[in-house]
């Protein structure tokens, strides 16, 4: 089930993100990259699946150069899990939805 | 679970899996595609395509797959996503298993299962993949604005993403492990024109040096003498040529020894009749998006044809 995924932007990952009391995963995506664009709807589902349960947010590094640059970004899609503010996984490329839902799930828990 | 068993599954969305659902569409064998973990293949990650015949202005990668997949859901190819994890070929009709669990059942196979950039598997690559290196100029160029980069390899994928990174890197040095390039004229032309690129021949990496958070540099390593080289750096992109997706496929399908699947010659037909094999997971020697496209169209016939001859 498809779902609204939060935009993130520089000026709200405090609050959205760091600041959540949720498992927060962020997508760094842009239009020009062709696995980010594959990556898109398994976003949205994502974001279906566990809407009360996790943050699921995009972020794109055009529009957002300074988040991108704090976390080192150097490669997209790169998809950042964080838990009470701290960066506590990362994960590399177009995935497939299992193994990103697996991610979350072990730090939800 | 699906027990229906279908006429027809295509694996693979590259051109050679989306021409071969073109084909079977229009013949009305209703084929299935199965996606795959990279929807389109990879020329979704390609910029500029130049010479596809009919695009005389160039067509973008994506754009081009897009159309193509618009074309087969026109004459009515149904496609799943997700990739398939197993592959039963030992008795007819074949199953597959999709990553969730979905079983799939189907008389004829299409395998269209493409090839990928190969990496070169070491642990410091592995170490700093993200963090300076990459196998796609055209996904994490932009990263590298006045940076000084490198792009390991000799063939045309080389040479064009050693061009694109001249729009965002400082200065882009090709590294090749040989004494020429193997890519085609044109663009071995185009680079030494440019002169944000220099080349360095003879030379393989040794190791990618990095300071724990991102690649600081590389240390090369002549061929012809051993004499290790030390060069800072701020990416490395490697294009060192690709690899079959067979691994599903092992000990069912003859390949040769790179993984290639072998087919018939003159055919796309492989050591297990009713499956078929096309596009680069077959293709060692030509590997372009119009001879996939060729051979997709050749698969599509072969399986009406065996379809036919079961009836």
């Amino acid at each position: 089930m498809s779902g609204n995924y939060l935009a993130a932007t520089d000026l709200n990952f405090k609050a959205e993100i760091l600041d959540s009391d949720k498992v927060a995963l962020v997508d760094f995506w842009a239009t020009w990259c062709g696995p980010c664009m594959m990556l898109g709807p398994v976003i949205e589902e994502l974001a279906g699946d566990y809407e009360g349960k996790a943050v699921i947010a995009k972020l794109n590094v055009d529009e957002n150069p300074k988040i991108a640059a704090q976390y080192g970004i150097r490669s997209i899609p790169s998809l950042l899990l964080f838990k009470n503010g701290q960066l506590v996984d990362q994960m590399l490329g177009a995935l497939p939805k299992n193994q990103i839902a697996k991610k979350i799930d072990e730090h939800i828990n | 679970m699906d027990c229906e068993v279908r006429d027809l599954i295509i694996m693979g969305t590259g051109p050679a899996g989306y021409t071969a659902a073109i084909y079977t569409g229009r013949a009305n064998l209703k084929p299935f595609v199965i996606e795959g973990f990279q929807p389109g293949g990879q020329l979704m990650i390609t910029t500029e395509i130049e010479n596809f015949p009919g695009f005389p202005e160039g067509i973008r990668g994506p754009e081009l797959m897009g159309k193509m997949r618009d074309q087969a859901t026109k004459f009515g190819a149904e496609f799943a996503s997700g990739s398939v994890t197993e592959v039963d070929l030992s008795r007819s009709p074949f199953c597959l298993t999709l990553e969730d669990g979905r079983e799939y059942f189907t008389r004829a196979l299409i395998v269209a299962t493409g090839a990928n950039a190969k990496w070169l598997d070491i642990e410091s690559e592995k170490r700093y993949r993200g963090k300076g290196v990459s196998a796609c100029a055209t996904c994490d160029g932009f990263f590298f604005r006045d940076c000084n980069v490198f792009v390991v390899g000799g063939g045309d994928t080389a040479m064009e993403e050693a061009l694109y990174l001249t729009k965002f890197a400082s200065h882009v040095t090709l590294v090749h492990r040989r004494e020429e390039f193997r890519a085609s004229k044109i663009m071995t032309l185009r680079t030494r024109k440019n002169p944000k690129i220099s080349t360095m021949l003879n030379l393989v990496i040794d190791e990618i040096l990095g300071d724990g958070q991102k690649v600081t540099g590389i240390r090369l390593k002549n061929v012809l003498t051993g004499e290790l080289s030390v060069h800072p750096c701020d990416g490395v992109f490697l294009a060192i040529g690709h690899e079959p997706n067979t691994r599903l496929f092992k000990d069912q399908l003859n390949t040769d020894d790179y993984g290639y699947i072998l087919t018939k010659k003159s055919s796309t037909e492989t050591n297990v009749p009713g499956v078929f094999a096309c596009g680069d997971v077959q293709d060692f020697t030509y590997r372009q998006a119009v001879t996939a496209v060729g051979t997709g169209c050749m698969a599509a016939v072969d399986a009406e044809r065996f379809l036919e001859s079961m009836r």
